[in-house]
């Protein structure tokens, strides 16, 4: 089944010539076609004929012996990802007709590693939300459904829902995401993947789109952790253009996968074992800490103390970023236009309709917050309190070489669920959010299902720019958990 | 603190974004439940605490100083969803 393999699989099977990239690349175009319907997991395919070249030109270089190492792998692209001559619409009305003139530096890593692009996946709008049903393009649906429910549609998580749906229905291998505050593993864990958010600073941002820049950053979201390596060394380096891209040289990550993990101390914050966790999620984080013992880890209480901080801090840092970065939307330079007598009748009239209900909260909320007589009050004041929480990260790392958490509250939720209070929507980040506030890597791996049959994901947390030791702990995880479950639609289901 | 209706006109004007007088009152309620919760960050005491600016894992660096891009004027406009030979247009701004 061509549409089930892992990127690792998938590239041997290429090497060995067992099957092509056109024979790949068509047999998920084909799921896409098949499935994209029920879950609106793209906004846009990509043309058939130019798909299907890429693979041509991918099989070329197998036959010449000069691959790259994402050669002839048909994989979704995030649509906040800039493509050069394809639409890229941050799942936006104000984007809905924008064609971007150049090519964002991480998918130009893709492509120079091979990579086949298939299409732009759905996402909630300019990448803000937890459910993908902020989409001016309507909601991606989760392909998992609660076991004797095949009728409640259930959110992929979000922001990179349609990329976390598209892997697990098998209608790319992988896909790009990106993580502000765990918007690539809070969807990988309601779908039963892998997602990983480098270290800040480890892909370059340029020509992704903006939403809050001190924490915007993308990531791979595959089926297995080995991939989740491989994929981002073809998306990482230093890049020039983005001022807080790192230099630092790019390990071969995927060779971390399979480290023995013998003598590594693993910590458990205590403050995660937030009160009302629901049972299912410590039942599997204590499931996760004795599979780590049993590989050799050394288990280690640790503390975090301004945890509880972590979600209110960001819903002011991010928002007030997010407020200055969507300051370009004004109707004049590209995107949505709403005419109007006046300047500021255009910008108004355009704002308004352009961006949707959560993104103009978020830009009312970071204006104010940066607003006179306020900024000390709320942005300074974050701030300081995210120096605290990265400080609790540093104490921590000094005594163990990883945190393990679960990556979200609970299993996926129902469309229409949790929507009315959106602080109760934001809740849903509690896990995900304080690693991206102090910047370091952290990694989502599905180790089982609940009683309603959905999956659950724990997270592992590392040292700035140590994705390795991250990466071999969740090789561990993963081969201790052996999540090899599929989701009720699949390309594979009943075909 | 609590916002009121006047202030979150306010805000809608410094943002640029054209809200209805009936959409207001709803989003305030909306910006207020959110402050509500935000609130508890008071109770955190910061004193002698730096702000955290960026991540801070790099230094900034300088580059050198050359034009690097550029030359794409026809290409940016074609961004544009209204243009008028090599320019933006805007409403009349000076009467």
């Amino acid at each position: 089944m061509l549409t089930g393999l892992t990127l690792t699989e998938a590239r041997a099977g290429l090497a060995a010539r067992k099957f092509s990239a056109r024979e790949l690349a068509q047999a998920h175009l084909d799921a896409i076609g098949r499935l994209n319907t029920a879950l609106n997991a793209y906004i846009t395919v990509l043309p058939e004929a130019d798909v299907l070249a890429s693979a041509d030109a991918a099989d070329a270089r197998y036959a010449a012996g000069t691959a790259g190492i994402m050669d002839g792998l048909p994989i979704g692209v995030k649509d906040l990802f800039c493509t050069k001559g394809v639409r890229t619409t941050a799942a936006s009305k104000m984007l809905a007709d924008f064609v971007p003139p150049y090519e964002s530096t991480v998918t130009a890593n893709l492509l120079n590693a091979g990579a086949v692009f298939l299409g732009k996946t759905n996402l909630d709008e300019f990448a803000m939300g937890s459910a993908n049903i902020n989409s001016a393009f309507g909601p991606a649906t989760n392909p998992w459904k609660r076991k004797g429910d095949e009728a409640t549609a259930l959110v992929p998580g979000g922001s990179s829902g349609g990329s976390s749906a598209a892997v697990a229905a098998g209608m790319a291998l992988a896909a790009t995401g990106t993580d502000t505050g765990g918007s690539i593993r809070q969807p990988a864990a309601y779908c039963g993947i892998v997602g990983l958010k480098p270290t800040y600073g480890r892909c370059s941002r340029w020509g992704t789109i903006a939403f809050a820049s001190s924490l915007d950053q993308a990531g791979p979201m595959t089926r297995s952790v080995a991939d989740a390596g491989l994929m981002l060394e073809a998306m990482a380096g230093f890049d020039a253009k983005d001022s807080t891209s790192s230099n630092r040289p790019v390990p071969a990550f995927h060779k971390a996968v399979g480290k023995s993990v013998k003598g590594l101390r693993v910590g458990i914050p205590a403050e995660y074992r937030a009160p009302g966790l629901p049972a299912e999620i410590v039942a599997m984080w204590e499931q996760g800490i004795a599979w780590l013992k049993a590989a050799g880890c050394e288990v280690v209480d640790v503390s975090l103390p301004h945890t509880r901080y972590g979600l209110t801090t960001y819903y002011i840092i991010a928002p007030a970023e997010c407020s200055s970065n969507l300051a370009r939307y004004d109707g004049i330079r590209f995107g949505l236009r709403k005419d109007a007598p006046s300047l500021d009748g255009v910008y108004e009239a355009t704002r308004a309709a352009g961006f949707g209900q959560e993104v103009r909260n978020r830009i009312l909320m970071g204006t104010y917050v940066l607003s006179a007589g306020y900024y000390d009050a709320y942005y300074l004041k974050a701030q300081k309190v995210r120096t605290l929480i990265k400080r609790d990260f540093e104490n921590a790392f000094e005594n163990v070489d990883v945190l393990l958490t679960p990556t979200a509250p609970s299993a996926a939720f129902a469309q229409g669920e949790n929507m009315d209070d959106p602080v109760q929507m934001y809740l849903n980040d509690i896990f995900t959010v304080p690693a991206s506030m102090a910047g370091v890597p952290a990694l989502s791996v599905p180790v089982g299902l609940n009683d309603a049959g959905l999956p659950l994901g724990l997270q592992i947390i590392g040292k700035h720019f140590d994705e390795e030791t991250v990466l071999s702990i969740g090789g561990a995880l993963e081969a201790a958990a052996g999540f090899t479950h599929t989701p009720s639609i699949h390309a594979g289901a009943g075909a | 603190m609590s916002l009121d209706l006047a202030t979150t006109r306010r805000i809608a004007k410094l943002a640029r974004i054209g809200l209805e007088e009936n959409e207001l009152e709803a989003t305030r309620q909306k910006l207020n439940g959110i402050l509500g919760w935000i609130d508890q960050l008071a109770e955190v005491d910061v004193t002698g605490v730096p702000p955290m600016v960026g991540t801070e894992t790099e230094t900034l660096r300088q580059r050198e100083d050359k034009v690097t891009d550029g030359n794409c004027r026809d290409a940016l406009l074609a961004c544009a969803p209204e243009t008028s030979g090599p320019f933006y247009t805007v409403p009349k701004v000076v009467e």
